[in-house]
């Protein structure tokens, strides 16, 4: 960790002293090597490990429920939770209004639906809501006949 | 170059949790270069919008299904027109990142490093009642990124792909994709102003589109000509239903 070795007893004039460490953007832990830190992620299908599928148009909404002492304080997580307080939101328009990249999103809201702190609505109407186990329906391609009959039904009224 | 990622945006190199500082989230410049979590965008950044001047969807009963349907097309073609015209938010952009991986055909010298890069697309919302609601993805135009398509297309209703009758060949590769897919899906001619007329018959012959595919002549700019389109769309697909019993 370069960026910490500011204790030394002779810094050297290629090191930099705290302040300057302190004067780097975002921090002194920015300034490290971040390659260490990062969990390498898979979610086979856009499904999380309990079986939630989330597309982009996958609807969320936050639970009131305490954050995991081990991801308190992580910052996007918390900002997501903010987000979908109280209404629901798209996986896409979290993505959008936060501008984090929606794969990241994805991996993210599925950590938080495995916590319990989001709630997962059932995109298409495969009949058992929200924690919607199944997801044949998605995961084959196409929709329901009665789900397109009642997006028929809406677009005629607009 | 190939692109390794099939996922919507995920590379194996991009970081997502873990970062060490609280708080100081959406702050002025939203989620950029400043955070340090995401290698900087090299596409154009998309207009950042404030987080509360988007509603959300209301809890109402307690829940709520959500189906999507696509709009494809070449680049320039009016897919974001399309979408902002029937749209109930202003059309949102989201980024999705990629990570490109050396073939190992031209690049062999080159480089192992994978890079990133960032693909936009638009979309749109329609609550149609209060518990179900539509979103309108564009897809990003350029063939490059079409691997993007199979997960976007995934669960959605189908495909309005919009085409621009001095541009025909322009929407070819997105026709090719639909029909080779599987997926329900209509063509929208946009009609331009000061673009030649044609009627949907003469676009059909044009562009060899199937007897059974429906052709239309529309107005992206035009609220009620956008909603026939989708409408010509969710009808074609349960004749789909109902051809394949």
């Amino acid at each position: 960790m370069k960026g910490m070795g500011v204790r030394g007893s002779d810094p050297g004039p290629a090191k930099r002293s705290i302040d300057d460490v302190r004067r780097e953007p975002g921090g002194p832990r920015r300034t490290a090597n971040r390659s260490a830190r990062v969990r390498p992620y898979a979610i086979t299908g856009g499904r999380t490990r309990f079986g939630h599928v989330l597309l982009v148009e996958t609807l969320v909404s936050a639970l009131n429920r305490p954050a995991d002492p081990g991801s308190r304080g992580v910052p996007e997580l918390e900002a997501i939770c903010r987000l979908c307080r109280g209404h629901m939101r798209s996986i896409a328009e979290i993505s959008a209004l936060l501008r984090i990249p929606l794969g990241v999103v994805r991996v993210l809201v599925s950590d938080l639906a495995d916590q319990g702190r989001i709630r997962v609505h059932g995109a298409h109407s495969s009949g058992t809501g929200a924690t919607d186990a199944t997801g044949a329906s998605v995961t084959t391609g196409g929709t329901d006949r009665a789900l397109l009959e009642r997006v028929l039904g809406g677009l005629r009224k607009l | 170059m190939d692109f390794a990622s099939s996922d919507l945006g995920y590379g194996s190199g991009a970081p997502a949790a873990g970062h060490g500082s609280a708080g100081g989230y959406g702050t002025a410049g939203g989620y950029g270069p400043a955070g340090g979590g995401f290698p900087p965008p090299q596409a154009p950044q998309s207009p950042q919008v404030q987080p509360e001047s988007v509603p959300g969807i209301p809890l109402g009963n307690g829940s709520a299904v959500s189906t999507k349907i696509v709009v494809a097309g070449g680049f320039g073609v009016g897919k974001t027109t399309f979408v902002k015209a029937v749209s109930e938010i202003t059309p949102l952009t989201t980024e999705a990142l990629m990570t490109q991986a050396s073939s190992g055909v031209d690049d062999l010298s080159d480089t192992p490093d994978k890079r990133t890069t960032t693909v936009a697309m638009d979309f749109g919302r329609i609550s149609l009642e209060s518990d179900l609601v539509l979103y309108l993805f564009g897809t990003p135009g350029q063939q490059r990124f079409w691997f993007m398509w199979d997960d976007l297309v995934r669960g959605a209703i189908g495909a309005v792909v919009l085409a621009d009758t001095r541009r025909l060949e322009d929407s070819f590769p997105a026709l090719d994709y639909f029909e080779g897919g599987g997926l329900p899906f209509v063509v929208a001619v946009n009609q331009f102003d000061g673009a030649p007329r044609y009627s949907a018959e003469a676009v059909r012959d044009a562009m060899a589109i199937p007897e059974h595919v429906p052709v239309l002549i529309c107005d992206a700019r035009n609220r009620s000509s956008v909603v026939e389109a989708l409408l010509a769309l969710v009808t074609h697909a349960l004749a789909m239903d109902d051809a394949r019993g």
